[in-house]
């Protein structure tokens, strides 16, 4: 039997032979490695290489002034959770991120559902509540602080004469800081509760007006549940934001009065540059963040993929 | 198949050499510099035209630029000064040490300059400083900062910042206090401070201090303890002695002070940075304050040291000591700056004239100081001062949320009684 007599008699003339088609393949996977590298080398440089370095410190005896002193594990991270105020700081930062999440989400929702229902002031009420969010948050955290000042804000005289401090108490110092927040970033998530919103069809409405659901109903029924991917969003977003506060609260209290509003990276930046000056015990905390995140996120986005489901 | 497992195993030989190429890499940019000794530098230094860098702190920066000005202008040397934010400034120096970048010069606060010095941040100058006629003249609070355990000098005083008591005279005598007299207890100044803050003025208080500002408390507390007789550190730096008699009648006469309401109010959140600005706008009828803001304080004010529990006098000899750092390469031209900054020219031309305090005492008695007998009193309690000196110390008292800090708020404004239990606790971090 002879080769030809085997190869079918479709089969095309000018089909490639194997050799070929392996170094056309190889020339393809370079052509793609070619395309990709310059994400490739943005990801490693921008992104891996720091991340090996907070390892690398984080596994090293590293005072911040005079560098890398040799291995230093499991020391570091035992120092990291040792620290005085590791636990005040995680507990304060749950709690700030508690109550910014309920009232962004609440406050953004609010805010998208006035202006899409408002017809007359649509524009002007949007770009109201956006601006905040087109001021840096350094900025807007100076801004308050001006604000706040007992010698240069606008309320001086009336809060000496009623010996009120905002940033004094530690009550005081939480919420002018939760209200700074507020002020810059609802209109941000409001925004994102729009889009949401708008990608909800009007016939689903319509059908609801028909069967004659009321507005609560119709909230209930159909605006919370199509909104949830939305919901996922920006908890995730707000959650994280919260989880790794650190400017406004380093401009605005530096984390006191009497350490109450420590925040986790608060008390990284302090561990590396206020005090105790060691880089290996703030790069352990680092690390102890990243991995909190990553579990938060992932439970997050689960949580989320199985209401979806349901 | 081969091929799968080959290209793997190529990537993971790629990925192994990144990781520890990376890792070299890391270990490479982070060794930490030992101290140069600064060999074969002329008596004067040398002046020839180079151009030298020089760091220093915000709160320094007048006196920082009247004496850049000053060198500049009498020297081919050039001085290129940059003043950095306060907060930043040992974030600053640390990243710049650890990449071997320090400036030819740098100033630092004096209470950190023995931590500086043991991390080897500053070269030895010895030779040089011993080879100054003046030697004995010059602040000994700072040259003992700047001195190693093996007796080698590093650093020089840069400015000096004393703690004084100050009084708004016209306040004073509103409220039927003589006016020409210093509260010589600290009972005698809480008593001016209830008596002016008995005033009624709107918007003006008889006292203010930074209750969450550890620097502050430092400067300006110390000194009572002193006064009296009692100290605030062991001899070692490694024990905190703020539990004893004096200190507690300090604590609890700022308790009373407050419990009056005889404190600005804001004193309570102040971090530092308007620390002083109630008083310097003659809201305030006395507090201690910086020697430095002499000239920037705009109406009478009296001047005396900072009482104790039952009298005597005392002051924080603070301000910056100033250095050649490890990685300079100029030391010889940052010398010739040093010995200038040592000269007459500098201490009473440049600092004296400008209502600051000299750093020599043979300088104090100068033609500016005799013409505001404040800067006399200044001068001489400087001499009654003392500098504390722990390689701990921005740790345990300076830093946001220090033990110090907390220890000072429970006193204060919380009244609990944990002076003993705080006062461990910044022992703790001082036995590190």
């Amino acid at each position: 039997m002879s080769a030809e007599t085997l190869s079918p008699p479709t089969s095309p003339p000018t089909a490639p032979s194997p050799p070929h088609r392996a170094s056309r393949a190889r020339r393809e996977a370079l052509r793609g490695w070619l395309y990709a590298s310059p994400t490739t080398l943005f990801v490693v440089f921008v992104f891996l290489l720091p991340l090996l370095l907070v390892l690398h410190m984080s596994a090293s005896d590293w005072p911040l002034l005079s560098g890398n002193q040799g291995w230093n594990l499991p020391e570091n991270y035992v120092d990291a959770v040792d620290h005085r105020l590791f636990w005040d700081a995680i507990w304060f930062t749950l709690k700030y991120t508690v109550i910014t999440t309920i009232l962004l989400i609440g406050l953004g929702l609010g805010l998208a559902l006035l202006v899409q229902e408002s017809t007359r002031w649509k524009s002007l009420l949007r770009t109201s509540f956006l601006v905040p969010s087109a001021l840096g948050l350094a900025s807007a955290s100076l801004l308050f602080y001006v604000l706040y000042s007992p010698y240069a804000g606008p309320f001086a005289d009336l809060m000496q004469s009623w010996g009120f401090t905002f940033l004094g108490t530690p009550e005081g110092a939480l919420w002018s800081t939760v209200f700074l927040i507020v002020w810059r970033y609802a209109g941000f998530y409001m925004l994102l509760m729009l889009v949401g919103l708008q990608a909800i069809p009007d016939d689903v409405y319509e059908a609801a007006r028909i069967d004659g659901a009321s507005a609560w109903q119709t909230f209930r029924g159909i605006t919370l549940p199509l909104l949830r991917p939305t919901f996922a969003l920006t908890i995730v977003l707000c959650v994280t934001g919260s989880l790794l506060a650190f400017e406004q609260f380093y401009i605005l209290t530096k984390g006191g009065p009497d350490n109450s509003t420590m925040t986790i990276v608060q008390l990284i930046y302090n561990v590396a540059f206020q005090g105790q000056n060691d880089l290996g015990i703030a790069a352990a905390l680092s690390v102890i963040v990243l991995l909190a995140l990553i579990v938060i996120n992932i439970f997050q986005l689960r949580a989320f993929r199985r209401t979806d489901e349901d | 198949m081969t091929n799968t497992r080959r290209r793997a195993a190529g990537w993971r030989a790629a990925t192994a050499l990144l990781l520890s190429g990376a890792l070299m890499g890391l270990a490479g940019c982070a060794g930490g510099g030992a101290a140069t000794p600064a060999e074969d530098i002329p008596a004067e230094g040398t002046d020839d035209g180079t151009t030298l860098t020089l760091w220093t702190r915000a709160p320094l920066e007048k006196q920082a630029n009247l004496l850049v000005d000053a060198y500049n202008a009498s020297h081919e040397n050039q001085v290129e000064l940059t003043v950095v934010p306060n907060d930043d400034y040992v974030a600053k120096v640390g990243a710049a040490a650890g990449s071997g970048g320090l400036p030819d010069l740098f100033a630092a606060d004096i209470v950190y300059v023995p931590n500086w010095v043991e991390q080897g941040l500053f070269q030895d100058i010895s030779a040089q400083v011993d080879g100054l006629d003046e030697k004995d003249q010059i602040n000994q609070g700072h040259l003992s900062a700047g001195t190693d355990t093996d007796g080698k000098e590093h650093v020089l005083p840069f400015v000096l910042d004393l703690s004084m008591l100050f009084w708004n005279k016209e306040l004073f005598e509103e409220a039927g206090l003589d006016p020409e007299k210093a509260p010589a207890t600290m009972a005698e100044y809480a008593d001016a401070a209830k008596k002016i803050q008995a005033l009624g003025k709107d918007g003006v208080y008889g006292t203010a201090t930074g209750l969450n500002c550890g620097g502050c408390l430092v400067f300006t507390w110390f000194p009572g303890i002193w006064a009296s007789g009692e100290e605030v550190l062991s001899d070692d730096g490694h024990e905190s002695l703020l539990a004893n008699d004096a200190a507690k009648e300090v604590y609890d006469t700022w308790r009373d002070l407050w419990e009056s309401g005889a404190v600005l109010p804001s004193s309570q959140d102040e971090a530092g940075p308007t620390w002083t600005a109630g008083f310097t706008e003659g809201n305030v009828g006395l507090m201690f304050y910086p020697a430095t803001l002499l000239s920037s304080t705009p109406f009478d004010a009296g001047v005396a040291g900072i009482p104790g529990v039952d009298g005597g006098a005392s002051t924080f000899v603070g301000g910056d000591g100033i250095g050649i750092s490890k990685d300079s390469e100029k030391a010889a031209q940052a010398w010739n700056f040093l010995t200038w900054l040592m000269s007459e020219d500098a201490q009473v031309e440049v600092l004296a004239k400008n209502n600051d305090v000299v750093s020599r005492a043979d300088l104090a008695d100068n033609e500016y100081a005799a013409k505001d007998p404040r800067l006399v009193t200044i001068n001489e309690v400087a001499a009654q001062g003392d500098t504390p000196v722990a390689l701990n110390f921005q740790q345990a008292f300076n830093a946001p949320g220090s033990p110090w800090l907390e220890l000072v708020r429970n006193a204060v404004l919380e009244g609990t009684d944990t002076v003993d239990a705080d006062n461990d606790a910044i022992t703790e971090i001082l036995a590190q």
